[in-house]
Parts: structure tokens; sequence; C-alpha cells
């Protein structure tokens, strides 16, 4: 693959066992099939994009990967063993980390506190026990560093950072609490430019480290920028998937939209979609 | 640590000073406070305010605010309110002297048996909260009222008609609990002072200050362990956490009902705690006991930094909060002035205090 871009360094191994295969997913909600038998897998260090307009499926398809939903039929392997999620916690110690939009962060509090938020280490013992604040101080600047971002400090708001920032933050904290697969739900999806490149350059470290990642946008620029393989949701069913190389960013703009319509759409706007 | 170098290099930050690091302390506004405070009764007030004796007489209404304000603070952080910790007071102190008089129980028993029903109607006003979703300023509103009269309906049936229920401190003498709940605290400590000539004395001899009222012992003891537990425990993590943002920190896994529910028990042992105090120090207790403390402690709480949002502040904030309280009560007496211009300079602070915060909050989270 010669085709590497400022954010994608490498390919994943294609010959390694997936860590999750998700087979012929359906999922009902009344009489509305949201899911229509989609089938996804993520295997360690790639970054699997999946992509599609509002409204194909995309949100339920994650929310059933991340244990929050039920899937009605269909299975969900990992590393080959047949699981059933009955809550985002059974996911989250499979190792299957969910960075929602909302990036579950707390504006008023510092970087560290919302880091170990929920998961805080400790020292001493009986009315003694403390926070081990020094470890966390130090574990959250290095693994802010990691990703590329200098923290003023460890105590500097969550609120004075930039939306990317923020991101990196939550990414930063899935990947240190051993999440395997790590779902990215539209994480570019309200940045800026600049910004928009610290989140796809983190991605791609993270991808490094042996992470499967799972990148829902629907953009195809940048989901193009990082991503190995590209796997389009359409009303509820998969149109297949395509790794990097194989497809043009106008196919994959097609596939998305669904059809023809776009294609026209798109010659009278002059290729700016 | 080779690594301190390296995080320090960004060359785009600037080293912050002292007074910027300062300014985002959240108990920063109530230590401004007691100075401005102390220097305008310095000019004003009597010189015996700020003699020791001056000093424990108004820190002693300071610290009986303080303790309800220490809980307030707690469960403001939490992004809850109790209004109902003034009648809370009553009610308690109603269940204590019904323990201690009616029924003769000694202190050992009382006591716990007081926070027991005060933690109980916390409890209660918490999980109606929770359960129903309403704001806990409408929830405890009407715990405000229907603990008031409890207090008064169960005092008439306890005295037979009156609203007063003395006799407390018969009940209860000899009693080896006393020392920990009333009077002065190291009082040999000051008899000693007093003859080496530290403390000023009364003409027979006996130091003019007996010791350190229990109440602010009590009341730094909270502020400490308050402190402790909101900065350095994974518990004041999770309070800060339920407070900034519900759902944020309970999908990061922070037990955010229990954490509530805690906090407004605390919040009402607080106010028993009080209860028991103040009661035991009259020796009597009645219906009007607490009344409108609520909302001085809910004051003294946003002086001392905590955001009406919730998510912030500090329990050292509250205890400067109160202190600042104690003074203005105490020491508006030592001056020239009417006594009644309290309100008015307590409605003042109040309306400062909010507009500090506010700016302090979008400073913190670079919110422009």
């Amino acid at each position: 693959m010669t085709d590497d871009t400022t954010f994608h360094h490498g390919s994943a191994v294609a010959s390694a066992k997936p860590i999750i295969e998700m087979k012929n997913i359906e999922k009902h909600f009344g009489n509305i099939i949201a899911l229509a038998g989609v089938s996804f897998d993520v295997r360690p260090g790639e970054c699997h994009c999946l992509l599609g307009d509002n409204g194909a499926g995309k949100s339920t398809f994650i929310k059933t990967m991340s244990g929050v939903h039920k899937p009605t039929k269909g299975e969900i392997t990992i590393n080959g063993k047949a699981m059933d999620f009955s809550s985002p916690r059974d996911a989250m110690e499979a190792g299957i980390a969910t960075v929602f939009q909302d990036l579950a962060m707390i504006p008023l509090m510092s970087v560290t506190r919302n880091f170990f938020m929920g998961r805080e280490p400790t020292t001493g013992r009986g009315p003694f026990k403390r926070m081990d604040i020094k470890k966390m101080n130090e574990i959250t600047v290095n693994a802010m560093r990691e990703m590329g971002i200098n923290l003023r400090g460890p105590d500097q708001a969550v609120g004075t950072l930039s939306g990317g920032e923020r991101q990196t933050v939550a990414i930063a904290r899935a990947v240190h609490f051993g999440a395997k697969v790590l779902i990215l739900d539209e994480p570019t999806s309200a940045l800026g430019v600049r910004q928009t490149s610290n989140v796809l350059a983190t991605i791609d470290r993270v991808r490094k480290q042996g992470v499967g990642v799972v990148f829902i946008s629907h953009n195809v620029r940048h989901a193009l920028a990082v991503g190995d393989r590209f796997t389009v949701l359409n009303r509820g069913q998969t149109l297949g998937t395509a790794a990097r190389g194989e497809i043009t960013p106008e196919q994959l703009q097609d596939l998305m939209a669904g059809g023809q319509e776009l294609a026209q759409l798109e010659g009278s706007l002059g290729g700016t979609v | 640590m080779a690594d301190t170098a390296q995080i320090n290099s960004d060359e785009r930050l600037k080293r912050e000073s002292f007074s910027a690091r300062l300014m985002k302390r959240p108990e920063l506004g109530a230590i401004a406070g007691v100075i401005l405070v102390t220097i305008f009764f310095l000019f004003t007030a009597d010189s015996a305010m700020f003699t020791l004796s001056g000093i424990m007489n108004f820190m002693t209404p300071a610290s009986q605010l303080g303790i309800l304000a220490i809980g307030a603070a707690l469960l403001m952080i939490g992004g809850e309110f109790d209004l109902s910790i003034g009648s809370m007071v009553a009610f308690a102190g109603l269940i204590f002297g019904a323990c201690v008089v009616t029924f003769g129980l000694p202190l050992i028993i009382a006591i716990p048996l007081t926070f027991v029903f005060a933690a109980l109607v916390g409890a209660v006003n918490g999980s109606i909260v929770l359960k129903t979703g309403l704001p806990s300023f409408i929830v405890t509103l009407a715990f405000l009222f229907v603990l008031r009269g409890i207090s008064l309906v169960g005092l008439k049936l306890a005295t037979g008609g009156s609203t007063q229920l003395r006799g407390v401190r018969d009940a209860i003498e000899g009693d080896f609990l006393i020392p920990l709940f009333s009077g002065d605290a190291f009082g040999g400590l000051f008899t000693w002072l007093a003859s080496i000539g530290v403390v000023e004395t009364f003409n027979n001899g006996a130091p003019k200050v007996p010791g350190i009222p229990v109440e602010i012992l009590w009341f730094i003891g909270l502020t400490l362990v308050a402190t402790f537990v909101l900065l350095r425990t994974p518990y004041g993590n999770w309070i800060f956490a339920a407070g900034g943002d519900r759902n944020a920190a309970s999908n990061s896994g922070v037990p955010v009902r229990k954490i509530k529910i805690s906090l407004f028990m605390f919040t009402a042992c607080c106010a028993a705690l009080v209860a028991i105090i103040t009661v035991m120090d009259a020796g009597s207790t009645d219906a009007r006991r607490g009344f409108m403390k609520e909302f001085e402690a809910i004051i003294a709480a946003v002086i001392g930094g905590c955001l009406l949002t919730g998510g912030y502040g500090s329990a050292i904030g509250a205890f400067f909060g109160s202190i600042i309280f104690g003074m203005v009560v105490i020491g508006l007496s030592y001056t020239s002035f009417d006594q009644d211009w309290f309100q008015v300079f307590l409605g003042g602070m109040l309306l400062i205090a909010v507009l500090f915060n506010n700016y302090i909050r979008k400073r913190v989270t670079g919110e422009r």
C-alpha cells in the first residue's frame, strides 16, 4: 500500500483475526426495522470506517456493538467467543469502549479528574483511603502527551480545552483503560479544520498501538484520510465493504447517498459535496 | 523526572502567575470577603470585638450556621438544594427533646436516634427528587413546611399544648456524652493560659474565655473532613461529577443516585447535629429553631464559591462564608450602626458573590 497520507501510516495486517465480529445483525424497534442484517468486523490495528447518511442505522448499529441495544437477531463474537451483552458495562469489560458525541466529560472538572472519573486509583487504607493524585496526574499527562497534546497542567479544567483536545482526552481515557476496540461516534462532525486533523492524527496513533478503531462518519474525506476499510450502511443494510485503495471518494459518496441522484446533484454543485 | 521538562516545553504556554492560579480557587471570594469585613470592623467596631472573647462570640453563631453550610455546600456541589434544613433543625430538635425529656432516654441512645430520623427524612427527600426528576428546590420547599408543621404539632403533643419543650438540661444531667456536644472544650488549657497571663482574667482569677465552644471544634473538624473527602477521595470526585453533568457521570460509571441520596442524608444529619448542640445549650427546644437557616446556609455556601448550577465549590469556602456571616451579625452590635443593617448587608453580599462566581466560572471553563 503506497497511498499513505498525513494521517495514515502503514496498514493493518490484513490476515489478522478480527477482534470483534458482528454477523447478520438485525434490530427491530416495534414494527420499524432499523437494522436488516448488518455484518461487520474489526481487526487489531485497523481503522474500519462505518459510513452512512443520517438515518442509515449507524447509531443503532454502534449502540448494539457497545451493549446499549440487544440485537433482535444475529451474533456477536469477540476473539471467536460468542457474546451476549446486556449492558454497556458488559461491553466495556470485554474491551469495547465507545466515545459518544457528548464525550462524557465535565467541563468544570480538571483533565485528571475527568480522565479517572468513576475509576479512581486509591492509596492508603481505612478512613485514610484516598485518590492517588500524584499517580493520576502522571498517567494523565503521559497519556495526553502520547496523543500529542501538551497539557498546561493536569489540573487544567476540561472546559478550557478545544473540542479536538476534549475528543483526544476521551480517546486517551478509553485506550488507557484497556480498550481493544474503540468506537468513535462522529468524532470530527463538530470540529474545525485544524482540530479535525488533530483528531485524525490521534486515531492513527491509536490504530498503531494495535487497537481496532471503528470510525463513524458521514464525511468521506475524513474517512479516507485514516481508514483501512470502509463499510457503507444504507437504510439498515450494508452496501459492502471495501479496502483502502479499492474505492474512490466519488464511489463512496455515491454509495452513501444510495445511488444515482447524488451523482447528478454533484455535477450541478461542481464537485463540492 | 526527565519528563517534566518536556511537559513544560510548549512554547505557546505562558507561565501562570501566582495570582492567576489563586483566582482559580473557588474559595478566593470568601477569603477576600473575610479580609474586607475584618478591615471594616477594625475601623468601625469597638476594639473588644477582636479580643479572644470577642472572637469566640462571633465564632459561635458562625459555627452553628457553618455546620449547616458545609452540608449545604456539599449538596450544592452535588447539584441539588435542600431548603428543608432549617425546618430539619426544629424537627431533629423535637425528636431529640422528646427522646430525652418525654422518654427519658440516655444520650447514647437519643443522639443516634436523632441522626437516624434526620437521615431517613434526608433519604426520603433525595428519593423523591431522583424518582420524580422534579427540581430539588420544589421538593425540599414542600418539606420546609411539612417538617415545620410536624415540629409544631409534635411539640404540642409532647408538652400538652406548648410549642416549647423544656427540661432538657435536667433530663440529661451527668450524662457522659455532654462534653462532646455542649459547653467549652480545653477548659484546663485555658485556665492554665490564664494563670500565666496569656488569656485575660476576671477579677476573681477565672479566665474570661473558659474554653473553646464545642460547636467551633465540630465546625472546624467537619470542614477538614469535607475538604479531604472532596479533594482527595473518589467519593469527592463523584460528587463533583454528579453535580457537573449527571449523564456524563453515570455514563462513566459513577453511581449518581447513591451519591445524591447520601448527600441529602448528610445534609440532614448536619442539621440534626446543630439541633442537638443548640438544644443542649439552651436546655429546651422550640418550633422556631432553625427558622430561615436554610437560606443563610445556602448564602454562606454561595459566598464560599458554590455555583447554583452545581459541580463547583468548596467546603473551605463555605467555612469562610459562615465566618463572614457570624462577624457581621455579631460585629454590628460592637458598632454604632443599627443591627438590622445586617439583612441589607446579607442581600448585597449574596448578589456580589453570585456575580463574582459567574465571572470565575467563565475563567475556569474558558467560556467567552
